[in-house]
């Protein structure tokens, strides 16, 4: 007790310099602070437990092949979800305009286009309703979720008119290169090959990860959805960013419509009904908070895996494919909740 | 010369006269007490002067220089910086971030721009330790008690050359440790010669700090004295009108 009266009592102010170097949590608790280091470890547990129950048909090069092709598809949506997610937004349109996008290339590619003339009207188509979505949200300020309620409605139903309600296969000599995109692969192994869609959303994952990470727009973003009259205030371009979003959530449904296309060989109207869900299902399961101010690249990646590995488990499992809708209802459900407790835990 | 001259400035939204014929000069490394209740028109002249929205008459001068500001960035441009209220800060983001959105620093190569995080954090650092505040500039926002998200707002302003800085109520919603390192904080900034409106409703506090007080009521100026001229009671009588006029 007198020695510990005895010392100097320690100093406050001194700290002030070392103190500002220091981080307040070590890369070790910033990775097990995020969700998508979770939903990572539960795919390699399901996948570990899998791979031991049914080693020859879930453990095998052909249905990694074919899951990870799967996952390509909403993964690719849910990059571009994440980004609308991140402003505090959302985009129910995405399944609607993969319909249209299909149409629209298919139609180009049935009139005797090349490949590239159909995929930059199949851009064109996704991109313009995204454009049309981000202005009457930034600027006529209508809610996100009517405008794209709207635009599920009336993307869906554009595709229907042009299709003439037809399925279209018929695809002139721009046909063979365009289904390249979607079905072709690249071979690792005699055996393992990866399907071009999952490079394809491998790279734009880490392209999107780089825009957040590295550039004022993705911070910006970010920042929009954490508060958005505080952006306005320190001069961040609110509304034009707002219309960005939209757009790139619009690319990149089209873009994962093109690619289906190409793997189906055929254009139908009806392609992405219901795909909304899934994406925004893995944006959100791998951390994308839907009230704004948190994305990530790679949990819209590892969500969309999540949620097909557990799909192709069930199934394996002998369970009833009409129920895969409820599992990924609860799943959504699930990862708002766990995001609600952490936000909670948080304050 | 003054830093900031109002040359009976009015504000009228239709038939509600929100600022009548207001004139008020602000001097470098002067602290200015802008009080009055609610009502009284202190937020529209922090506005007018923000570049929230123009003046209906009269003239703002910005080091002597007539200026219209139509946005909040037009008036960042001449230098005057604001502390708003809730401090417009994103909770998601870190201090570093904070203080630089909206004018993040960038590498570049060729077409390619990318932000500097080191450096950043660097400038963020030495803002903070100016200010005397322990915030270290990578930490979230959502993790800082009051008075560090009050640095983090306050550094905002320290990053361009600006004149004048705006702070409204920033004591308001804070404990009363944090209250004295925010009084802190206005006095460095007093000394580096910034001039500085301290809008607020704490008595003691503008007494604590500033050099001058205004006093509003009813869209009009009723008093604007040197600080040891007046006295609480004399400021409490002009804010509620049981003294007509100083």
């Amino acid at each position: 007790m007198s020695t510990e009266a005895a010392k100097p009592p320690p100093q406050a102010n001194v700290s002030i310099e070392s103190v500002l170097g220091v981080q307040q949590h070590n890369v070790w608790q910033r990775i097990a602070g995020a969700q998508s280091f979770w939903v990572t470890v539960a795919l390699i547990l399901i996948c570990v437990v899998m791979g031991y129950l049914q080693p020859t048909s879930f453990a095998t090069t052909d249905n990694f092949f074919n899951i990870t092709r799967n996952f390509s598809f909403i993964g690719i949506m849910a990059l571009g979800m994440t980004a609308v997610i991140a402003t505090g937004g959302i985009d129910l349109s995405v399944g609607s305009i993969m319909g249209l996008t299909a149409v629209a290339s298919g139609l180009t590619l049935e009139a005797g286009y090349p490949a590239w003339a159909a995929i930059v009207v199949g851009l064109a188509a996704g991109g313009v309703t995204g454009l049309v979505n981000g202005v009457i949200i930034a600027y006529a300020g209508i809610s996100p979720f009517v405008t794209t309620l709207g635009m599920l409605a009336i993307a869906r139903s554009c595709a229907v008119v042009l299709s003439g309600n037809r399925m279209l296969y018929k695809f002139g000599p721009g046909g063979p290169a365009f289904k390249a995109l979607g079905s072709g692969a690249l071979s690792i192994t005699s055996t393992l090959q990866l399907s071009y869609p999952l490079l394809f959303l491998i790279v734009l994952t880490a392209l999107l990860a780089l825009v957040y990470k590295m550039t004022s727009w993705g911070r910006h973003v970010l920042a929009i959805g954490g508060n958005e009259h505080a952006a306005l205030l320190t001069g961040v371009p609110v509304n034009r960013i707002k219309v960005q979003v939209y757009v790139v959530s619009g690319l990149a449904a089209s873009f994962a419509a093109i690619l289906a296309v190409g793997w189906e060989g055929s254009a139908i109207n009806a392609l992405g009904v219901t795909y909304e869900l899934l994406a925004i299902s893995a944006a959100v399961i791998g951390g994308a908070n839907l009230m704004g101010g948190e994305a990530s690249a790679y949990g819209a990646f590892i969500g969309a895996a999540l949620i097909f590995v557990i799909r192709n488990s069930l199934l394996m499992a002998g369970v009833d494919s009409n129920w895969q809708g409820t599992f990924v209802g609860v799943f959504l459900i699930a990862a708002v909740y766990l995001g609600k407790i952490r936000g909670a835990k948080r304050e | 010369m003054p830093i900031l001259e109002l040359q009976s400035v009015s504000k009228h939204f239709g038939a509600i006269h929100a600022l009548n014929e207001v004139d008020l000069t602000l001097e470098s490394g002067e602290v200015l007490g802008l009080m009055g209740d609610n009502g009284a028109g202190k937020s529209t002249l922090v506005k007018v002067i923000a570049g929230n929205f123009p003046p209906t008459h009269g003239e703002v001068r910005i080091g002597g220089e007539p200026v219209h500001f139509h946005k909040p960035v037009e008036a960042r441009q001449k230098g005057v910086e604001v502390v708003y209220q809730d401090l417009a800060l994103c909770n998601n983001l870190s201090a570093s971030a904070n203080v630089f959105l909206g004018r993040e620093i960038k590498r570049r190569a060729g077409p390619l721009r990318w932000l500097d995080h080191k450096a950043m954090a660097k400038r963020a650092g030495e803002l903070f330790s100016e200010l005397k505040s322990e915030t270290r500039p990578r930490d979230l926002v959502r993790q800082m008690s009051g008075g560090q998200r009050q640095a983090v707002a306050i550094a905002r302003t320290r990053l361009s050359q600006a004149r004048m800085v705006l702070m409204d109520e920033p004591t308001a919603a804070i404990s009363v440790r944090q209250v004295a390192e925010v009084l802190d904080l206005i006095r460095r900034l007093k000394d580096s010669g910034m001039a500085i409106m301290l809008i607020s409703h704490r008595m003691p506090d503008v007494f604590a700090v500033c050099d001058r007080v205004v006093v509003m009521r009813r869209g009009r100026k009723v008093a604007d004295k040197a600080i040891h001229a007046t006295s609480p009671e004399e400021v409490t009588g002009l804010i509620t009108g049981a003294i007509h006029a100083a």
